[in-house]
């Protein structure tokens, strides 16, 4: 059956040239993300319900940081608000507290200083308790000279120094500092901080070993084509780059997935946040997620998508051997 | 093109699949092994593609010495290979064309000279009117020919057969034949791996007998007296 009666060419085997080689190496990283893509959409089910695993393990993390985040420029505003509440002996003059507090005003740590003299104290306790008539009962004011202090740092630490300094002030009765508020609020925020990077890493390795399975399954449905591949002379690279794209694929996907999750359930709370904080009296609204971090969490994704294929690679490609 | 000197190869379970064997393929020459299951066929395959390697001796491709190789060089070694199976291990998602161009594709041939290395494959076996099919539609005889079109598409200087024949009719297996002489006679170096007697028996070439891991025949000579040597029938 000599259907092609071409002369004999010799048996030279074929070569090919350094720039062959590096389009084809080129090409076949292009052929490679086609193909990747190719079979996610080939087996849409399974591929979605990664990139969906993926996606709500990052959402939980990155929601959660941002809310955070949120959370410390809001306590920022009530730290402004920290101050000493400075009661003076109840026979300090009136000139005497007022020099006081301007002497005070100079020193450090003390942004601001706020007099607020016998008299101002008991017509504002009047106002506002309703218990003026029990007042007008007694012979004497009862309310101390006060001078509001108004740190410059929001530190519990040098709030604490300066209540200490002033309360050893001859003229000085109580200087008063509830920190114990402004100390616990950071703790929260350390401890959130601390849990959310936790929370991080469990399912940062949580959508790895996703990948590691997905991969490990496709491997497993390619295994005939591996084997040819290598019988024909294919480089370990060659096989197993599909594989890497398919995992950098899935991750990246599911980070943009995590940023849609994200990004509606800020939507979804921020009406009813807003309105919480104006009952509050807060100027301050709720805010999103800064760009860097749109941009950044699908990389960071996408690459812990690649680490996760490239364990699964490295683990199972080797068992595939030719066979006959 | 082959050169085996005194390769012996005994694996993990204790079993010796080889002992001391030395033969030489040269180019152009077509060769039969056989021998009965267990005799060594496949481990002697599986050393020239170094899916195994040897506990002992040395095998040689071209001038190259196998020993010397590291696990990176193996896929350039198989490159310089045409594997023949009996199952054809062809891939049934994408079409004729594109299993018959899958080494040039991993070697790097540049497409345009894909196309029409492919079709000269196909061509030579016949195959040319049915490259856009699934090789799932073609006939046993059709789809080895695929992978044999496929072994051959770069043009190795070396061809292996696994049972080629071993699911054909005398008259297909008469065509394989024929393809395998075409290019034993433009220097490839063939060698065909088989059961089949009356194969053996038809074309008179070198024919290598393997019996429990050693060679014990080598020669032009009728393959009828080692057939009753290791047949038992």
């Amino acid at each position: 059956m000599a259907r092609n009666p071409k002369r004999p060419a010799g048996a030279r085997s074929a070569r090919t040239s350094l720039g062959d080689h590096f389009t084809a190496w080129r090409h076949h990283h292009r052929d490679s993300l086609a193909d990747a893509l190719g079979r996610m959409r080939g087996t849409p089910g399974s591929t979605l319900l990664t990139i969906l695993v993926i996606a709500i393990a990052l959402a939980l993390p990155t929601g959660l940081s941002v809310l955070l985040d949120n959370a410390r420029v809001i306590t920022q505003g009530w730290d402004g608000r920290a101050h000493l509440s400075v009661f003076l002996k109840m026979d300090i003059k009136e000139e005497r507290q007022r020099a006081l507090a301007k002497d005070w005003a100079a020193l450090d740590g003390v942004a601001d200083t706020e007099v607020i003299t016998r008299q101002q104290a008991l017509d504002e306790f009047r106002e506002q308790s309703g218990f003026g008539d029990v007042l007008e009962a007694l012979p004497d004011n009862p309310l101390p000279p006060l001078i509001v202090v108004f740190p410059s740092s929001n530190e519990p630490e040098a709030l604490e120094a300066l209540q200490q300094r002033l309360s050893k002030l001859p003229e000085v009765d109580l200087a008063q500092l509830d920190v114990a508020w402004v100390r616990r609020l950071h703790a929260i925020i350390e401890l959130g901080q601390r849990l959310i990077g936790v929370l991080t890493l469990a399912l940062a390795a949580a959508v790895v070993l996703v990948v590691v399975n997905t991969v490990r399954l496709a491997i497993e449905s390619r295994r005939e084509e591996i084997v040819v591949i290598k019988i024909v002379g294919g480089t370990d690279g060659f096989v197993r780059r599909p594989f890497l794209y398919s995992g950098f694929c899935c991750g990246f996907a599911g980070g943009l997935g995590a940023l849609i999750l994200v990004g509606t359930a800020l939507w979804w709370l921020g009406e009813p946040v807003n309105q919480l904080l104006d009952l509050y009296g807060s100027e301050y609204s709720l805010t999103g997620m800064s760009p860097a971090t749109a941009l950044i969490l699908p990389l960071f994704s996408g690459a812990l998508g690649l680490l996760g294929a490239w364990l699964a690679v490295s683990r199972h490609l080797g068992e595939i051997e030719p066979q006959f | 093109m082959i050169k085996f000197d005194r390769v012996s190869k005994r694996y993990a379970s204790g079993k010796d699949a080889l002992r001391r064997v030395s033969f030489e393929l040269p180019a152009g020459q077509l060769t039969f092994l056989t021998g009965h299951s267990g005799a060594g066929k496949s481990t002697l395959l599986k050393l020239i593609m170094m899916i195994e390697r040897p506990t002992q001796g040395q095998i040689f491709v071209g001038r190259q010495n196998l020993n010397g190789f590291g696990n990176r060089h193996i896929p350039l070694l198989r490159r310089k290979i045409g594997m023949v199976h009996q199952n054809h291990q062809l891939l049934f998602d994408r079409s004729v064309f594109d299993n018959v161009a899958l080494p040039l594709v991993i070697a790097g041939f540049p497409k345009a000279d894909i196309g029409k290395r492919v079709r000269a494959a196909l061509d030579k076996v016949g195959l040319l009117s049915k490259e856009k099919q699934n090789p799932i539609m073609l006939s046993g005889g059709e789809q080895q020919r695929v992978g044999i079109a496929r072994a051959v598409v770069n043009k190795p200087p070396l061809l292996l057969a696994d049972e080629p024949t071993g699911n054909l009719d005398p008259a297909l297996s008469a065509e394989i034949m024929d393809l395998f002489h075409d290019f034993a006679r433009v220097g490839v170096a063939v060698l065909i791996a088989t059961h089949d007697l009356s194969l053996i028996a038809r074309y008179r070439h070198r024919l290598l007998t393997l019996r429990e891991g050693n060679l014990i025949h080598d020669g032009v000579e009728s393959a009828t007296p080692a057939a009753g040597d290791w047949y038992g029938a």
